[in-house]
């Protein structure tokens, strides 16, 4: 990279703002990506600069997923947007038991976001995309006026192989096989909501958002069986297993008890009138397999440090309503329905 | 948790569901009424209908403060946001109830009003001090227990002279919709429904206390228990009630005496009063017009009062004709007896009231015990 520098002097990331100018084509785009995308995600696709990557991919089905992340706060405990965006995409393509190889990156910036916070989500991002070994080889960035967006929206998209010959699928899901959760549900939506202006309550919960590629390539090369992976992100717990409840015509009960759960994750939700299955999670999956298979599975997940709190939650069983239910610690049962729209907070 | 574990125990739960199993007469029906939607919350949250024998029955009362709030208080709320161009402060069970032609908070924000879901009062008074430009509302409702607080945003707006914030009023008091009730001919004349005692309200009582119940005892010869909103606290309220009935007894009885006293919050008691007073009637959902149920601001505030402040329309909202929910808000219907249950009416498009809050005694049917039905 000893090439003339024709951008003069260098972006400034101490009080430097995103213009209207860096997402105009120019010289500026140019220096923004230069300076910032490429220096971060640094791999020779992009440093190619052209307006594609050319990828070779091993053997095997290729799957891809996209995914557009616009959260607030942007910066949160356990991370930021920029990794958020990585975890996400990474993790859908997992859930496939495909390796993810190569993501794309989309930005939407806001007129006057300062540059500064935008490299930390970058870097982060770049940081991210090392852990789960993947390269980001394609971007575009976009800027919109003041007021037309919330600093900083990020869409990615990713790619991977299944190269082992996994083929999990829905419609192998039958009564009998259990529900395995890989941790602590809830930590994610209940850091973000303690971080929002207007709640004030403090908690020292981290987000769990993480990459989950390692802990379901231990899972698939250690445990035969496995049927079905989710990651139970918005509508957290409860969405996953009504949605495929309802595509498997099956019912799916679910043991209180067993449920992995941290404290503050149960108080802040029983603060806010909230229920930690409705919770978003970024860094969890759910996990479908035959009874005979299922403590090896959690044994083999809870020995990855992203599955230790791992647990069987539930089972399979059959009813045509297609029902999620509960058995609840106090010894009743109810219905675990599907989320309808945000959780609202209850007034008493 | 501490403080709240203690009282989801599946262990001790079981011990007192045997305890009313042993107590309840075979040849006897009990019907009881949770006055609360956070009792109504709590007994499909956990389960409780599983463990009672079958002739102990719960009825769902009208104690969800979100349910019994009047279309046209809805249909005001709706038009200050639109029409005269306020931010509307509400808390979150508001946004999505329906007034006239569906329409509700979530639908005119998403049209451009500025509708802000707030946690409490305290918002409200950031809100106002961050857009002093504009006029902001708070919507007020709720029973006793969110009264106090509403009480003191008013008096801190009125002392730190604050323009453009106002409060539109719709605080009721739970004693007048139990008189209601009681009093109804349902109950007095027409015996269609049968109502053996009252689990009395949890956080209410706390600032009340269990005094005003006691006329409900004597007049209408029907017991209270005070009880928690914790599902322990519901068990063991029944186990008391059902003493009751089978001595033969109607008084008022306190399972909540970690929180509740005989005269609950006097101090939180005096601001109200200083702040509020009854309104000569107040439409409830459900229970039409009640007598001295509803309080307004008093005129020493008024400036502070957005029905003052604005000149709000009357609203000529009418309620589905085919919504149970009055009959489901006094306890003479259940859920399931509505034609709208389920069908045109679901938490996802509620038509009414009850379907909305969680508390709700269709949203809890519908989003809890829905699988009992199939």
């Amino acid at each position: 990279m000893n090439k003339r520098n024709p951008f003069g002097a260098k972006l400034n990331f101490n009080t430097g703002v995103v213009e209207m100018i860096h997402g105009a084509g120019g010289k500026a785009s140019s220096q923004l990506i230069d300076q910032l995308f490429v220096a971060a995600f640094d791999n020779d696709m992009l440093n190619e600069h052209s307006d594609q990557a050319k990828i070779t991919l091993p053997e095997g089905q290729v799957v891809m997923a996209t995914d557009s992340h616009v959260i607030t706060p942007l910066f949160f405990s356990g991370g930021n947007i920029g990794s958020l965006a990585i975890h996400g995409t990474v993790n859908d393509v997992s859930m496939s038991g495909a390796t993810p190889l190569y993501v794309s990156a989309g930005f939407i910036l806001e007129e006057g976001y300062p540059l500064k916070d935008l490299k930390l989500i970058v870097e982060s991002m770049a940081e991210a995309a090392r852990e789960a070994g993947v390269a980001v080889v394609a971007g575009d960035t976009k800027v919109v006026e003041k007021g037309k967006a919330d600093g900083v929206f990020i869409n990615t998209t990713g790619v991977g192989v299944i190269t082992n010959g996994v083929d999990l699928s829905v419609n192998k899901i039958q009564p009998g096989d259990k529900v395995l959760i890989s941790g602590s549900m809830g930590d994610h939506g209940v850091c973000i909501m303690s971080k929002r202006a207007n709640i004030g309550f403090e908690s020292n919960l981290e987000s769990d958002s993480a990459s989950l590629n390692w802990l379901v390539s231990d899972m698939l090369s250690q445990v035969p069986g496995i049927k079905y992976m989710r990651d139970p992100t918005r509508g957290g717990v409860s969405a996953i297993l009504n949605e495929i409840a309802y595509q498997c015509g099956v019912g799916i009960r679910l043991e209180e008890d067993q449920l992995p759960i941290k404290e503050a994750v149960r108080s802040g939700c029983e603060l806010l009138g909230l229920d930690p299955l409705y919770v978003a999670n970024e860094g969890k999956l759910i996990a479908f397999c035959p009874a005979e298979f299922a403590d090896q599975l959690v044994d083999t997940m809870r020995q990855h440090p992203l599955g230790k709190d791992a647990a069987i939650i539930g089972e399979v069983i059959e009813d045509e309503n297609g029902f999620v239910q509960l058995q609840t610690s106090f010894g009743g049962s109810r219905v675990v329905d599907w989320i309808n729209g945000e959780q609202l907070p209850r007034i008493c | 948790m501490k403080y709240v574990d203690e009282y989801r125990d599946g262990k001790l739960a079981h011990k007192i569901a045997e305890d009313i199993r042993n107590l309840v007469k075979p040849e006897l029906d009990y019907y009881f009424m949770e006055f609360c939607g956070g009792h109504t919350h709590a007994i499909f949250r956990y389960g409780i209908p599983d463990l009672l024998p079958e002739n102990v029955h719960l009825v769902h009362g009208p104690g969800c403060p979100v349910c019994v709030l009047p279309i046209e208080r809805i249909d005001a709320a709706i038009e200050l946001a639109v029409r005269h161009n306020v931010i509307l402060c509400a808390y979150g069970d508001m946004m999505r109830v329906p007034g006239s032609n569906r329409a509700s908070l979530l639908k005119i924000k998403a049209e451009g009003a500025d509708v802000r879901m707030v946690y409490s009062c305290n918002d409200v008074l950031m809100i106002a001090q961050d857009n002093p430009d504009s006029e902001v509302v708070f919507f007020a409702i709720g029973f006793e227990t969110t009264t106090p607080p509403t009480a003191i945003m008013i008096l801190q707006a009125n002392n730190m002279a604050l323009k453009n914030l106002s409060v539109f009023c719709n605080h009721v008091l739970t004693p007048s919709a139990i008189g209601t009730i009681l009093e109804s001919p349902e109950i007095r004349e027409m015996g269609t429904l049968k109502l053996d005692g009252f689990i009395g309200p949890a956080h209410v009582s706390t600032i009340i206390g269990s005094q005003p119940y006691e006329y409900f005892a004597e007049e209408f010869q029907k017991p209270v228990v005070i009880a928690g909103f914790e599902p322990l606290d519901v068990l063991q309220a029944l186990v008391m009630l059902i003493k009751q009935v089978n001595e033969g007894r109607a008084e008022v009885e306190n399972e909540f005496v970690r929180a509740v006293t005989a005269d609950g919050n006097i101090k939180a008691k005096k601001l109200v009063s200083e702040i509020f007073e009854l309104r000569p009637e107040f439409s409830w959902r459900g229970l039409g017009n009640v007598p001295y149920s509803g309080l307004r601001i008093k005129q020493k505030y008024r400036h502070l009062d957005a029905e003052y402040r604005f000149v709000i329309a009357p609203s000529t909202g009418k309620e589905n004709k085919a919504c149970e929910c009055p009959s489901i808000l006094r306890g003479v219907k259940k859920p399931q007896d509505c034609k709208l249950f389920g069908k045109a009416c679901t938490p996802e498009m509620p038509l009414g009231s009850c379907m909305v809050s969680s508390e709700g005694a269709c949203a809890a049917y519908y989003s809890y015990g829905r699988f009992r039905m199939a």
